[in-house]
């Protein structure tokens, strides 16, 4: 009787160990659970949230105070200092605001030493991270005037990504993985190690390069229900499902807050969200290839990937795990001049 | 009470080894010495061995080392043959079948010759392994129930890395060999395909899947129920009245109007089990094949419900830029 106690337990501390380690290894939330029924009713079209988690990520997106308003009717900016090359139309006082703020921003510890180095006059370009400001502010205004499919009237400012930082808490890098044997081992082809970008899973590890600098091939379902010569494979679907991981992560939702489950390609059936997000790829996409790119040659060795490559956006860089950045709140209304 | 729904086996009864009823000429003999082993004996027998290997076991057993060595190595290969990051990495690391642009030519060995290679050994060792079961059987003058089975699963293992493959003309659309990997394959292949769920042979496999255990539960239930009646030596029990296997028929008679017989039991269970993969691997052949698509076939053939939209839907917007992203 006594052995088979032992036994017993010795069954049971096993399933214990693997219980664990389910845990660790899935980043499982431990309950609450909340599900909001988003779809017609019995189809399983429901958000999953956690209280919990949802109070953490209201803590951490509220907005700062914004700087003390001032007159606009000051002499250009441009007329004042040297070397204003995108911000020149402002009002003096409305620029000095500004830098203010970015500096609240981007690098509050820092401070305007981050940008404007210390030993040389204010106009000065010799930091890279001026330059990169510069560009930035230039970005900044072209998402909010030409991509309100994706930022809405909400738009964003330098701390939609920076939050304080001054490089965002999540940039990406082109990703070759560490190294594997060469020669004439088997190739990994990309995947098949756990992959942080992809949600611990086994999918292709680098999801970005391929769609959010590249054009890759995102629709991978067959549109027709019988062979029609679709040369989509299933190598491609697991890089797009390693892409709908991240977004799914980055905005903190499960799949069914863009599409309809049983039928993922199908627009007909889609949330409206399915559009948005449709949009910031391609935002992602020009951002990295319009703004950040031609960005490399100016940033030291040390703020390069490990392939030489600039840092570049992907949807964690602005959404944070929350599907509405700083809960949807709009800053435009305090720093118009970042909509220009 | 308790003591008879102990997980283990509660007698052990020993005697001298039984070496099993003599070969035929022709066939190698058993070999091992035979002895006890207490802790299988409390899941099990606990004679242990002989064991008959013969030419179709050492084969098969050669060929699924082979298999093994190839993909375990190659998975060391992908981690620059680091032991840490081998056993950290485990669960997900994978031999990866060839590109596409590969069709059903046979690729370099990085690019997924190894693969190839990988599936063969493991394909010889399996069917190896089928022949040794059946001729096992035979020799013992059993049925050869046993070997059918493990058939059925052979053909979606085949259907799945291979003959669906060369039906769709591209080793890259067969499993990759990995923990992870091959799971992660699987709900692509879903959504490539439009959806597995709709797919009638994959209810139907379903059906068998969920059946199967039910089953098995149900008559495990039922003996372990009555062998405090002796009703764990159900066979010698079936021809007789009074006996724990009638009370078993009964119990399920007087509960739900039916009750299977201590043989048509097991044919229920063979059967649910062996169509499990069965119908499996046909809905997997049609797949890519006969149908692209099968949530939209679904809609076709009044299988997949249309219900109201909550949410105001809004065109394609690849449609409305001309793009095709």
């Amino acid at each position: 009787m006594k052995a088979v106690f032992v036994a017993t337990v010795a069954l049971g501390a096993v399933g214990a160990v693997f219980g664990v380690l389910g845990v660790l290894i899935s980043g499982w939330e431990r309950p609450p659970v909340d599900t909001k029924q988003v779809g017609f009713r019995g189809v399983g079209m429901e958000q999953v949230t956690n209280p919990r988690e949802e109070a953490k990520l209201i803590a951490q997106d509220q907005l700062p105070e914004p700087q003390f308003p001032v007159d606009p009717g000051s002499e250009p900016a441009s007329e004042v200092y040297q070397n204003v090359q995108v911000l020149g139309d402002l009002g003096v006082d409305e620029f000095i605001r500004l830098m203010a703020a970015i500096t609240e921003w981007v690098s509050p510890e820092q401070g305007c030493a981050y940008c404007h180095s210390e030993d040389e006059e204010f106009s000065s370009d010799s930091l890279h991270t001026k330059v990169v400001a510069r560009r930035m502010i230039e970005m900044t205004r072209h998402i909010n005037a030409n991509w309100q499919t994706h930022v809405g009237q909400t738009g964003v400012t330098c701390l939609s990504c920076h939050r304080g930082q001054p490089v965002p808490q999540n940039v990406w890098f082109t990703d070759h993985g560490p190294p594997q044997a060469l020669g004439m081992a088997a190739d990994r082809d990309g995947q098949n190690l756990a992959g942080a970008a992809v949600g611990s899973t086994s999918l292709p590890f680098d999801p970005f390069t391929p769609f959010l600098s590249n054009d890759g091939t995102i629709r991978v379902a067959s549109t027709q229900a019988l062979p029609a010569g679709s040369d989509r494979n299933i190598k491609q679907t697991e890089s797009t499902y390693g892409l709908m991981i991240h977004m799914s992560e980055a905005l903190g939702v499960n799949c069914t807050f863009c599409h309809n489950s049983r039928s993922f390609f199908d627009w007909e059936q889609s949330p409206p969200q399915r559009v948005t997000a449709w949009h910031g790829i391609r935002l992602a996409r020009e951002l990295n290839n319009e703004f950040l790119d031609p960005l490399t040659d100016v940033f030291p060795d040390n703020r390069l990937g490990p392939l030489g490559d600039v840092a570049k956006i992907n949807c964690a860089t602005c959404h944070n795990g929350a599907s509405k950045p700083f809960l949807g709140i709009s800053m435009l209304p305090d720093y118009p001049e970042l909509r220009e | 009470m308790a003591e008879y729904q102990n997980i283990f086996t509660r007698i052990q009864v020993r005697a001298p080894a039984h070496a099993g009823v003599a070969l035929p000429p022709g066939d190698s003999p058993r070999t091992s010495e035979p002895f006890f082993a207490y802790w299988l004996g409390r899941i099990g027998d606990a004679q242990i061995g002989p064991i008959y290997l013969g030419w179709l076991g050492t084969l098969s057993l050669l060929c699924g080392l082979i298999a093994f060595e190839i993909i375990g190595l190659n998975m060391w290969a992908s981690v620059n043959w680091d032991p840490i990051e081998f056993v950290r990495q485990l669960p997900w690391l994978a031999l990866e079948p060839p590109a596409p642009e590969y069709g059903i030519t046979i690729p370099p060995m990085a690019e997924g010759g190894w693969w190839l290679m990988a599936g063969f050994f493991l394909t010889a060792s399996v069917i190896l392994w089928w022949f040794r079961m059946y001729r096992r059987a035979l020799v013992l003058g059993m049925g050869t129930h046993v070997a059918w089975a493990f058939a059925s699963a052979i053909w979606l293992f085949l259907v799945l890395g291979f003959i669906r493959p060369l039906l769709v003309g591209s080793w890259s659309e067969a499993v990759p060999f990995g923990i992870f990997p091959h799971l992660d394959w699987t709900a692509a292949f879903s959504i490539r395909y439009g959806n597995l769920f709709y797919n009638p042979f994959h209810m139907l496999s379903i059906v068998f899947l969920y059946g199967s255990t039910l089953l098995f539960a149900m008559h495990g239930a039922t003996i372990l129920a009555v062998s405090r009646l002796g009703g764990d030596r159900e066979i010698e029990q079936i021809v007789d009245r009074g006996t724990a296997s009638e009370r078993a028929a009964l119990f399920w008679r007087w509960t739900m109007g039916f009750n299977a017989s201590m043989e048509s039991i097991h044919r229920w269970a063979w059967w649910f089990a062996v169509l499990c993969p069965l119908t499996g691997g046909i809905g997997i052949l049609l797949t890519g094949t006969a149908v692209d698509n099968w949530y939209l076939w679904a809609v076709d053939h009044g299988v997949a419900p249309s219900y109201p939209p909550a949410f105001e839907v809004s065109p394609d917007p690849a449609a409305a830029v001309g793009g095709s992203q």
